[in-house]
């Protein structure tokens, strides 16, 4: 059953030709045309492009070539430039926009073999924690609560990626972070997800967001898939001049690593009052597993980090309201004719954005405006930088930290909309990771009391994905999640 | 240098004015992508996705203006800042595709430096510059290809532009004037920008206040994009004496930004302070701030070319010239490059009164340049030869130079082929004599009666019955004898 494939069993089915690239393609392609009307986690699926790339893996396979990822179906999600194929971001103004270039990353994916199944929805320019906010309709969790039929939502913002995978709909993702967005939903869909460090990843290609944190990174069913997808993805690119200039390892092998040795650190100010028993016990039981696989674990002080998700409110919108200045209306969006220019850009800008958009672009404007700007985006910037500064010290006596994912298991569409800060609240955990710019994993560990899945998150040094992705496949081996979604295709 | 003030009703006002000059780079790609940068090409066919603002893409930065905007740093004496940054200056305009202007607004590349401006008296001041930094350059707007469209060309958005900020230091339109020539001939003999306002590649905003003696700084306005340095130092004059106006009135001046509208010769208001856009400044972050290299500043401060001030104290000391010829000669380097080729092994100051009179004068009137110029330095070079070693005398080589104009030949050719060499034969020079003296009786009596002023009516005769050829030393010396 393709279903059941992991990447690397799907890889090494192709490799001793127990199928072809084709056959597993057709496999997903219908599995998407099956399940895609309710999940809705694609926005566009491009059946045609896919068959062909399937061939030419085909063709690589039978000629003995086999990359990294030849014949490997994927999800892109719908923030990456995809050449001659529709790229919208989730939103309504650049419904019509069919890129003429390809993204650094979902290149580096082409050039290893990857066959595309079309691009994943997520929340309107990833600004979300539920995808909700996609101009293209909201996505739905494959998983449901234990006799509760109500449809959750996935996690945003890479919400399409998340469901995709872990519906069985492709065999991994391409997902981004700015703050959470590719480990929360992993968490909430019961898959791996994994943010690398800031520069590891080109960002040219990807509709920007905040600039200085969207971070590329892959969804896929287990730490290993994440890494050797991860493998494909990173690299050095002289376009992007935040990209980092550093070889690319082996990150599949990090995997089989261990953990004996490693000092595994605790923060004690991730322990927020009401959060949900089951998640800090969820957490003990996985400092046990890694105390049991020979780690040391110690209690560690992140000082700031109260102060990370407020901070990340100042600066990501700001960001955001100069990245998003450009969609309007005069060259490849959409648009609503004025009587003069200023009237031009109001109309297409009012119905080319969603509520939470605008929102973020009227919050951005006024932290950067005159007189605002040293107190809240440059006081900002010095927590930030204070941020950063605790985890340098704290990765000086440990190795790597261990943390809760998110505060809570999916919930349900529509909940937490009338309250932006309670939707905010969702970041809590993983924003720190995006404002310091290091690298974390969010890893399927157990279920909630309802049935969800949830996830932990392991914290890594800078450019050390390698331990990050040894501690999360040791939890993983260790949890041995084995649960499946209530909707999931089986073919 | 008399202080320059203009009178008002209630004395006399002080002009003060401070310059921003945007200076186009000369590179051959923009400041922070591939595109190409030459000036009039086809609307929209120089314009690269990273110009046009499409979703995801990344600037770079185009190392080659870096070094542009250190090398004009360097020329200008000024400090270079290792470390510099780049921020987005965000307003919404047509023809600026991404919705901000990557620009240098807190940490700029280059810090403070100096000009030093020569005054049409001789006398030279010191203008401050305050700093230069590195921005990108809009696309344009074309209101007038259709009735009520609005064309947008991308062709010049993101193109280099070093802006050049003066200090307030400057007291009257004609300083202002003299900055702008020294900061462009500067600019052009560092090759960083080719100084040509007509194309726009060199435009300045002018601030303006006025004062009156001994006061600190009044109100300023600034008067945007004026484009040749005339209207420069008209719109200077236009805005001191309204500025004046109003305060002789009693009302105040308000911060603004004003345009020059050269028809009527006055400034009007563009946008009140109120009105001022708040361009939420922020440091861009798809740029790592700009580190230079040491190593890399002194490799480009040796690769500098001598620059004016430093050519011009050269051709003071080693050709002797005055300040004023220098000051000419070094005014654009290919005429010091031309002059000093002519110079080489000749008269010196013979050279440069050639340059200065006669070749000077026929490029005006042909409406040549000196790359273009009929007359090579080796050609001109040849004249003085000819004129040095009695071939030909002075006023014989001015009609050969006109010919040299008019036909390019080389004056060696003109001289033999019009016969002009001039006559040395005392034989020859002696019966010329004789004849002239032989027909006119009556002045030769006047003179011997002590009409010595005849002597010039004399030579004149000879020189005309010798067609201008004889060597004036020669005729001189056989008319004394002659009438000794």
């Amino acid at each position: 059953m393709f279903s059941e494939l992991t990447l690397v069993a799907a890889r090494d089915g192709l490799r001793r030709k127990q199928f072809s690239a084709r056959e597993l393609t057709g496999a997903f392609l219908g599995a998407i045309e099956a399940l895609n009307p309710r999940l809705n986690a694609f926005i566009t699926v491009t059946p045609e492009l896919a068959l062909e790339h399937a061939a030419a893996a085909d063709a690589a396979l039978a000629r003995g070539e086999q990359g990294n990822l030849t014949g490997i179906p994927l999800a892109i999600k719908d923030l990456f430039c995809t050449a001659g194929v529709r790229t919208t971001a989730g939103s309504r103004i650049l419904e019509h926009f069919v890129p003429p270039y390809e993204s650094t990353v979902s290149a580096n994916l082409l050039r290893d073999g990857a066959v595309f199944l079309g691009k994943a929805n997520l929340d309107e320019f990833a600004m979300g924690s539920s995808n909700m906010t996609s101009a293209f309709g909201a996505v739905t969790n494959p998983w449901t609560r234990q006799g509760d039929n109500a449809p959750l939502v996935p996690g945003g913002s890479s919400g399409g990626s998340a469901a995709a995978v872990a519906a069985r709909l492709a065999l991994g993702a391409t997902a981004t972070d700015t703050g959470g967005s590719i480990r929360q939903p992993a968490s909430f869909c019961g898959i791996a997800g994994m943010k690398p460090t800031y520069g590891r990843c080109s960002r040219w290609g990807i509709v920007a967001f905040a600039s200085s944190l969207d971070q590329a990174g892959p969804v896929a069913r287990t730490v290993e898939d994440c890494a050797i997808l991860l493998t494909s993805m990173a690299g050095h690119d002289p376009k992007d001049s935040t990209s980092a200039d550093r070889p690319v390892p082996d990150f599949a092998a990090a995997c089989r690593r261990g953990v004996k040795g490693l000092r595994i650190g605790v923060p004690r100010e991730y322990r927020s009052e009401g959060m949900p028993p089951e998640i800090e016990a969820l957490w003990q039981q996985g400092l046990g597993w890694l105390r049991e696989q020979g780690a040391e674990i110690v209690d560690v002080s992140l000082p700031h980090t109260k102060y990370g998700l407020a901070t990340y409110y100042i600066v990501a919108p700001a960001e955001a309201s100069s990245n998003l200045a450009r969609y309007d209306g005069v060259r490849f969006t959409s648009r609503e004719d004025g009587a003069d220019l200023t009237e031009l850009y109001e109309k297409t800008r009012a119905a080319g954005f969603g509520a939470e958009v605008k929102r973020r672009i009227m919050i951005g404007t006024y932290v950067l405006s005159a007189g605002y700007y040293d107190a809240y985006y440059l006081r900002a910037q010095k927590v930030r930088a204070l941020i950063l500064k605790d985890f340098t010290d704290v990765f000086r006596g440990v190795d790597a930290l261990v943390t809760p994912t998110a505060p809570s298991a999916a919930f349900a569409q529509g909940e937490r909309m009338d309250d932006p800060i309670k939707m905010y609240l969702n970041d809590v955990f993983t924003v720190p990771a995006n404002m310091s710019g290091i690298p974390g994993l969010s890893v399927p560990a157990g279920l909630d009391a309802q049935g969800l899945p949830l996830g932990l998150q392991v914290l890594g040094r800078p450019f050390d994905e390698e331990t990050v992705f040894a501690v999360g496949a040791a939890l993983e081996r260790a949890a041995g999640f084995a649960a499946l979604p209530s909707m999931r295709a089986e073919v | 240098m008399a202080t320059y003030t203009i009178e008002g009703a209630t004395g006399s006002w002080e002009v003060v004015i401070g310059l921003e000059v945007h200076a186009q780079v000369i590179s051959r790609s923009k400041l922070f992508s591939g595109a190409a940068t030459d000036f009039g090409a086809e609307p929209n066919t120089q314009v690269s996705f990273v110009d046009a603002a499409f979703p995801g893409m990344l600037p770079v930065i185009n190392r080659e203006c870096v070094a542009q905007a250190v090398r004009t740093g360097l020329g200008l004496r000024a400090h270079i800042n290792l470390v510099s940054r780049f921020d987005r200056k965000n307003y919404f305009y047509a023809d600026l595709p991404a919705g901000y202007q990557i620009s240098q607004y807190q940490h700029p590349i280059v810090g403070a430096g100096t000009i030093e401006i020569e005054l049409a008296d001789g006398s030279t001041k010191q203008i401050g510059v305050t700093r230069l930094h590195l921005e990108q350059d809009a696309g344009k707007s074309l209101h007038d290809q259709h009735p009520s469209k609005t064309f947008i060309d991308l062709n010049r958005a993101g193109v280099a532009l070093m802006e050049i900020v003066s200090e307030p230091d400057l007291r009257s339109p004609e300083e202002a004037g003299a900055y702008l020539r020294k900061l462009r001939t500067i600019l052009r003999y560092l090759g960083t920008c080719d100084g040509n306002m007509e194309e726009g590649s060199m435009r300045a905003d002018v601030n303006v206040s006025v004062r009156k003696h001994g006061e600190p700084f009044r109100t300023r306005c600034e008067v945007k994009n004026v484009n040749s340095i005339r209207f420069v130092m008209q719109a200077i004059e236009a805005e001191a004496k309204r500025q004046i106006a109003v305060w002789e009135e009693g009302g105040t001046v308000d911060q603004e930004t004003r345009l020059f509208d050269p028809g009527r010769g006055e400034t009007r208001s563009m946008r009140s302070k109120e009105d001022a856009h708040d361009y939420r400044y922020f440091p861009d972050p798809d740029l790592l701030p700009l580190v230079l290299d040491e190593a890399w500043v002194a490799e480009l401060q040796r690769g500098l070319p001598e620059l004016p001030d430093e050519k011009r104290a050269r051709l003071m000391r080693e050709y002797g010239l005055p300040a004023y010829d220098s000051g000419v000669l070094v005014a654009e380097q290919a005429i010091a490059d031309f002059y000093e080729t002519l110079a080489r092994g000749r008269d010196a100051k013979l050279a440069a009164n050639w340059m200065m009179g006669d070749f000077f004068a026929a490029l005006n009137r042909t409406g040549k340049t000196i790359e273009t110029s009929p007359v090579s330095a080796a050609a001109l070079g040849q004249l003085i030869d000819l004129i040095s070693d009695n071939t030909i005398n002075g006023r014989i080589a001015k009609e050969v130079f006109e010919a040299m104009v008019e036909t390019g030949e080389e004056p060696g050719v003109i001289v033999e082929r019009k016969g002009l060499r001039q006559v040395i034969d005392t034989g020859a020079i002696d019966a010329a004599v004789d004849a002239v003296l032989a027909a006119n009786p009556d002045k030769l009596a006047e003179f011997k009666a002590g009409k010595e002023k005849l002597f010039g009516f004399f030579v004149g005769q000879v020189m005309k019955a010798m067609a201008g050829k004889g060597n004036p030393a020669l005729v001189n010396e056989a008319l004394k004898r002659k009438l000794a």
